[in-house]
């Protein structure tokens, strides 16, 4: 009744090629952003910032990131742990080197030298496909690891081997450390991830995006018809990275605090993220966000269900969230392998009938 | 002798011995990726599961204890105070063929068909559904396996060695854990059971001929369930053995399974589809990372054996895709 293209007309060429073609889905795009940006902040309090959202913001980045890489270029990864070590580092040594240095500046740089890290480790990405390539990203994940964990010079030479953020303001607001406040940091992690996932819609959908999906398609017939698979593939590994870089600093500097290599950006965080993905969906930006709401939230979930509503024992629940992630994960691998973005897609096919299905 | 040149003899040894280990996880692997091109990453958690399974059995723990404490307000822990070996291992054994029967009817026969990236999201789903379900069976502590297999340094072994170094050079001889020898020992009669059994026998010619065609296969009369049920069961049997190997080593704890993650490496130096390839890159890996961190390690801090196999195997698949005895790759639009 209300979810259709027709009556919508188009009468330029801009217009057609807009991000959002069908009215209902902008007007409700827009009008979700506005509440994000305009209500939220003032009903925000430290739980929900720092146990929900902000955890829920920097994955979705993140999941955005490797969804590019393997849902639309088609090169499986396992090693956003690492590229996320390196978002973390990068800002850590930005922020610690250059105090006089804007935090929106210090994000991004940490995104963009994390870029040029995934372009090396993307280089094999040119020889080796499929689970190959997985293996050869592990390497990226364990010796980028290792290497925060030996070499001083990146934790600056602090005795623990950790790295804390020191506090940074963004007009006159501390952004991290401890006191800042929830809605601050809510705000800045939002900025980014809406700016980026409108930018990571565009460029999917451009030139760059459908020479992404020709090479995940099929490598060989896409060179044949000239896509150039050194340029596509090595874009989508820098680009990925850069989007994992600046999650990884979110990450650290927002979220975290303080970290600690081995533990917060192990090989279980790769895996998080490509669970996201395929959960949510591979080769869809909604799908990247709803994946990593699902899969940060239901053990969430389970473990206020079990814990405070049956009082059972933690580390039980604990066996029992991998259990239901796992079958859940298998369940869902069965049922809909193109993830939730598709039932989506196919609920949104049924809205465009209905009333009248026939 | 010079004690250096000892020392060195004394690290291949040890990687020789550790390869072996690694071997054997990845023989697990390539048994199901032939059979159903299945990249199996579960494999490092079956054995975990095969592994405490076989601790449950032998100490007679009630299974799920835990659980059912707390939702009946209960006291189980043990049902008797445990049963011989031999049984133990016996009873596993069915654990595991009744899991291989599970899998394939409850997930794979689902999954026919799809991409290999689908089956292998699939087998990592496996994987944390059986993490969490050994750990709620029989609990997450560390446990101590002892199947009567003889362990510790060879006292004979340390004295032959020093007999080999110059005179009046300070050395005490080597250390070489039996353990590791009867691990080497077992693998070696593993592979070559294996052998035997595809070769000679009428399932084991079903399970090449799968592996060759699965579509000639099928046109002959061969049943691609049962074909996929008995190599899980073997893939089972595998992973037995490496829990078996590994826990006596190192206890049984969730560490365990992260060993599929070193497997890994080995695959790709050996190729997914050779049972000789498993072996032999398990040794190329056990000895790299030994002697680089023998050799290399202390210069730049140590701890290079978490990613050494990796980058070794991300070089040499920079000139070699296919691995050392996998089938040559062919492309085709």
């Amino acid at each position: 009744m209300f979810y259709r293209e027709s009556g919508d007309f188009k009468s330029s060429y801009a217009a057609d090629q807009q991000t959002f073609p069908i009215k209902f889905d902008r007007i409700a795009i827009y009008a979700f952003v506005a509440f994000l940006f305009l209500v939220v902040p003032f009903f925000i309090n430290d739980y929900w910032e720092k146990s929900i959202i902000l955890p829920v913001l920097v994955w979705s980045l993140a999941a955005l990131g490797l969804n590019i890489l393997t849902g639309y270029c088609g090169q499986v990864s396992l090693g956003t742990g690492g590229f996320m070590a390196v978002g973390a580092y990068a800002s850590y040594k930005l922020t610690t080197s250059f105090p006089e240095m804007n935090m929106f500046l210090v994000i991004i740089m940490s995104g963009g030298i994390t870029a040029l890290v995934g372009i090396v480790f993307g280089l094999p990405s040119l020889r080796i496909k499929g689970f190959y390539l997985a293996v050869a990203t592990l390497a990226a994940q364990f010796f980028l690891v290792w290497l925060f964990n030996k070499v001083p010079w990146f934790y600056n030479y602090s005795a623990s081997g950790m790295i804390t953020v020191p506090e940074r303001t963004v007009f006159g607001v501390a952004v991290t450390g401890s006191n800042a406040p929830p809605w601050a940091t809510y705000l800045f992690c939002l900025i980014f991830v809406v700016v980026f996932a409108l930018i990571a819609r565009n460029l999917t959908r451009g030139r760059l995006g459908r020479s992404w999906m020709a090479i995940r398609d099929m490598d060989i017939a896409a060179e044949i018809i000239g896509v150039a698979p050194l340029s596509a593939k090595l874009s989508a590994f820098a680009i990925s990275s850069f989007y994992i870089g600046l999650s990884g600093a979110l990450f650290f500097s927002i979220y975290l605090g303080a970290a600690e290599p081995t533990e917060a950006f192990g090989i279980d965080k790769s895996f998080l993220v490509l669970f996201m993905i395929i959960i949510g969906g591979l080769g869809s930006i909604f799908g990247s966000f709803i994946g990593a709401a699902f899969m940060f939230l239901l053990p969430v979930l389970f473990k206020n269900i079990m814990v405070g509503g049956f009082g059972w024992p933690t580390d039980m629940v604990q066996h029992l969230i991998f259990m239901l992630v796992g079958g859940l994960i298998m369940f869902f691998l069965i049922v809909e392998p193109h993830g939730l973005a598709q039932l989506w897609r196919v609920t949104k096919e049924k809205l465009r009938l209905w009333p009248f299905p026939h | 002798m010079s004690p250096m040149i000892l020392n060195t003899i004394e690290v291949i040894l040890n990687g020789l011995m550790a390869g072996v280990m690694y071997a054997l996880v990845a023989l697990g692997f390539v048994l199901i990726f032939k059979a159903s091109g299945i990249f199996n990453y579960a494999q490092g958690v079956m054995a975990l599961f095969a592994a405490l399974t076989l601790v449950g059995f032998q100490t007679g723990q009630v299974p799920f204890s835990h659980l059912i404490n707390v939702v009946f307000g209960t006291n189980y822990h043990h049902w008797s105070s445990g049963i011989n070996s031999f049984l133990a291992i016996l009873l596993t054994m069915l654990v595991m063929v009744g899991l291989a029967w599970l899998v394939e009817r409850v997930v794979l026969r689902h999954l026919v068909n799809q991409e290999q990236i689908i089956l292998f999201m699939a087998t990592i789903g496996l994987a944390f559904f059986m993490e969490g379900l050994g750990d709620l069976m029989w609990g997450a502590n560390i446990k101590v396996l002892d199947v009567g297999l003889p362990s510790g340094g060879s006292f004979w072994w340390e004295d032959v060695t020093r007999e080999w170094a110059s005179e009046g050079s300070e050395y005490y001889g080597m250390y070489i854990d039996v353990l590791d020898v009867w691990a080497a020992g077992i693998a070696i009669v593993l592979v070559i059971a294996l052998t035997i059994f595809s070769q000679y026998t009428k399932t084991g010619r079903a399970l090449r001929a799968v592996a060759d065609d699965h579509q000639a296969a099928l046109t002959v009369g061969i049943s691609l369930r049962t074909i996929w049920v008995v190599v899980w069961s073997i893939a089972g049997f595998v992973a037995l053995v490496a829990g078996i190997m590994w826990g006596s080593k190192s206890g049984i704890q969730f560490s365990l399974s992260l060993i599929a993650l070193k497997a890994l490496p080995v695959l790709i130096l050996g190729g997914f589809t050779s049972i000789p390839g498993a072996i032999i890159g398990g040794l190329i890996i056990g000895v790299g990372e030994k002697l680089f961190e023998f050799g290399i390690g202390p210069l730049i801090g140590g701890a290079t054996e978490n990613w050494f196999a990796y980058v070794l195997a991300l070089i040499f698949l920079m000139f070699r895709p296919q691995g050392l005895f996998g089938d040559k790759i062919i492309e085709r639009v």
